[in-house]
């Protein structure tokens, strides 16, 4: 067998593959909320956390994995749509700090209730994949079926946004509510469910991520599971650019191989600090992101 | 046919419509005069919803538009280019087709076929980022992103904004095709009186909010008084 497939640098690689497509997929979710609503959603992370806890409440009623993960994607298309309506379309058009204090706040009050009802400590989630890294020769593989799971389920993910802003009727009313809300609205577009759906789907993602995170062996639910994600996943997004979903998963990507080059070569308390200086030297050269054209950038 | 009466349009004090009532008739173009403040594009956004009313009403064949949602108003077939053109710039050109295609009952294909027959530079771009195009060009996708929803009406504001002469007459020469081919109501807002005055059925002269002339075009375009207090067409 070809040792190279066992070697540091792949093993690296394939490692930092698997956290790079969670941090993708947070910042694709930031890109989806920002680019239709312009609001940065710093509770982007505490909604799905949230709509996983009800979700994975079934387990109690005996029901499995998957029935759990479909309630889940269910109540996270309630709490984002009710998000919207309720706290967020208010909100609009108002100074961009008013939305971010609110969402802070709402994550803090999400965090709080969550914590109370469940408690902060860390619970399993009984995923059906087994975190045994497969064997090459005698040696571990960097992957395991739990870590194909994870990445296949963020290419599926990524590939059904992709498909739906790109080929679909819903997907070009999604994409003009967002760049031009009134244009839409004299053709007939109904804007206002479609930046509630927007956030619907938002949520969605953020409920398969937070299911992924979670899911993981040496994780487990807890009421701030996706801090540290989202913490990541928003410096992704900021450098890939938050008008550009592309940019926001190739970011993703990227700063999970580093963080686990970082990590092996370096220490691993150094992962954040390089990951900020990529932020602040990206956000030097390039403001409006990697990915996103100029004439692209709201201001 | 729209039906205006009484129309009274306010932005906190200011009054920018003042009991302004006209009909545009079907199959007729209306156009509507003035100078800038005159309360033209605000008539135009009243009509669509994009602006509450003070007080009055709009109505189309019978029916209140007053209060209504401007997506809601869309859908009865009122097709509105806005000032400035509103192409989606990010958007190609048939993409900018298909969203205003997408409340149209016809066919797609067939819809953009008759689209780019009509306008055949716009086929010839179909692929292309609408901002690269000029601004005739934007102007053309415009009004074939309104007219592929087969709308009853079109409102029209400002269509020869920043475009050049010939341009402008080729733009004039599609709207009166338009409206001799079909029953499309069309509400023509323009600063370009002359060449308004040259295709329009009707015309309605709005100073500071208040209609001072509503008469066929060819009487208003003869007053001298209107040419040269109104319409700035001094020979």
């Amino acid at each position: 067998m070809d040792p190279f497939l066992t070697s540091r640098i792949v093993t690296d690689v394939l490692g930092g593959l698997t956290n790079g497509v969670i941090f993708g997929m947070v910042a694709l979710s930031l890109v989806l909320i920002w680019r239709s609503t312009g609001v940065l959603n710093f509770a982007q992370g505490a909604m799905p956390m949230f709509a996983t806890y009800v979700g994975f409440a079934l387990l109690s009623y005996h029901f499995g994995y998957w029935a759990c993960v479909v309630a889940c994607v269910i109540v996270g298309l309630l709490i984002g749509g009710l998000t919207e309506r309720l706290l967020v379309r208010g909100l609009y058009g108002k100074p961009e700090i008013n939305p971010i204090v609110v969402m802070v706040g709402f994550l803090i009050v999400l965090e709080a209730v969550a914590a109370a009802i469940w408690s902060s400590f860390p619970r399993s989630l009984p995923t059906p994949f087994s975190f045994k890294d497969w064997q090459l020769a005698g040696k571990p593989l960097a992957l395991s079926p739990f870590t194909v799971y994870e990445i296949v389920t963020a290419l599926i993910v990524m590939t059904a946004v992709a498909v739906l802003f790109r080929f679909t009727k819903l997907g070009l009313q999604l994409r003009a509510s967002a760049v031009a809300p009134e244009v839409s609205r004299l053709l007939g577009v109904r804007v206002g469910r479609l930046l509630t759906l927007g956030w619907m789907l938002s949520t969605v993602v953020g409920v398969i991520t937070t299911i992924l995170v979670a899911s993981n062996l040496f994780q487990g639910l807890t009421p701030t599971v996706m801090d540290g994600i989202f913490a990541y996943g928003f410096i992704a997004a900021a450098i890939g650019g938050l008008e550009s979903p592309v940019g926001a998963i190739v970011a993703g990507v990227l700063l999970g191989i580093i963080n686990q080059f970082v990590t092996d070569y370096v220490n691993q308390n150094a992962v954040i600090i390089i990951a900020l200086v990529l932020l602040i030297v990206s956000l030097m050269i390039r403001p409006s992101g990697v990915f996103t054209k100029r004439s692209e950038r709201r201001v | 046919m729209i039906t205006i009466d009484d129309l009274t349009v306010s932005f906190g004090a200011v009054q920018a419509l003042r009991g302004v009532s006209f009909v545009a008739e079907t199959g007729r173009i209306t156009a509507v005069l003035g100078a800038n403040g005159a309360g033209k594009t605000t008539l135009l956004r009243t009509i669509s919803g994009l602006k509450e009313p003070k007080s009055g009403t709009i109505t189309m064949d019978e029916r209140s538009l007053v209060h209504k949602r401007t997506e809601d108003i869309a859908r009865l077939g009122i097709g509105h280019v806005p000032e400035g053109r509103g192409v989606i710039g990010e958007f190609t050109v048939e993409e900018n087709l298909r969203l205003g295609a997408m409340m149209a009952k016809v066919n797609l294909q067939q819809g953009l076929d008759e689209q780019y027959e009509q306008f055949p530079v716009l086929g010839e771009r179909r692929k292309q980022h609408a901002a690269k195009l000029s601004g005739g060009e934007r102007q053309m996708l415009a009004m074939a992103r309104a007219l592929i929803a087969k709308p009853s009406v079109l409102l029209l504001d400002e269509p020869s904004l920043g475009l050049a002469p010939l341009v402008t007459a080729q733009l004039m020469h599609t709207i009166h095709s338009l409206c001799e081919t079909s029953d499309l109501t069309v509400i023509l807002v323009e600063q370009n009186a002359s060449s308004a005055l040259r295709i329009a059925h009707h015309a309605v002269v709005l100073h500071v909010g208040k209609v001072v002339a509503n008469d066929a075009a060819s009487v208003v375009a003869a007053d001298e008084n209107l040419r040269q207090y109104y319409l700035g067409l001094v020979e």
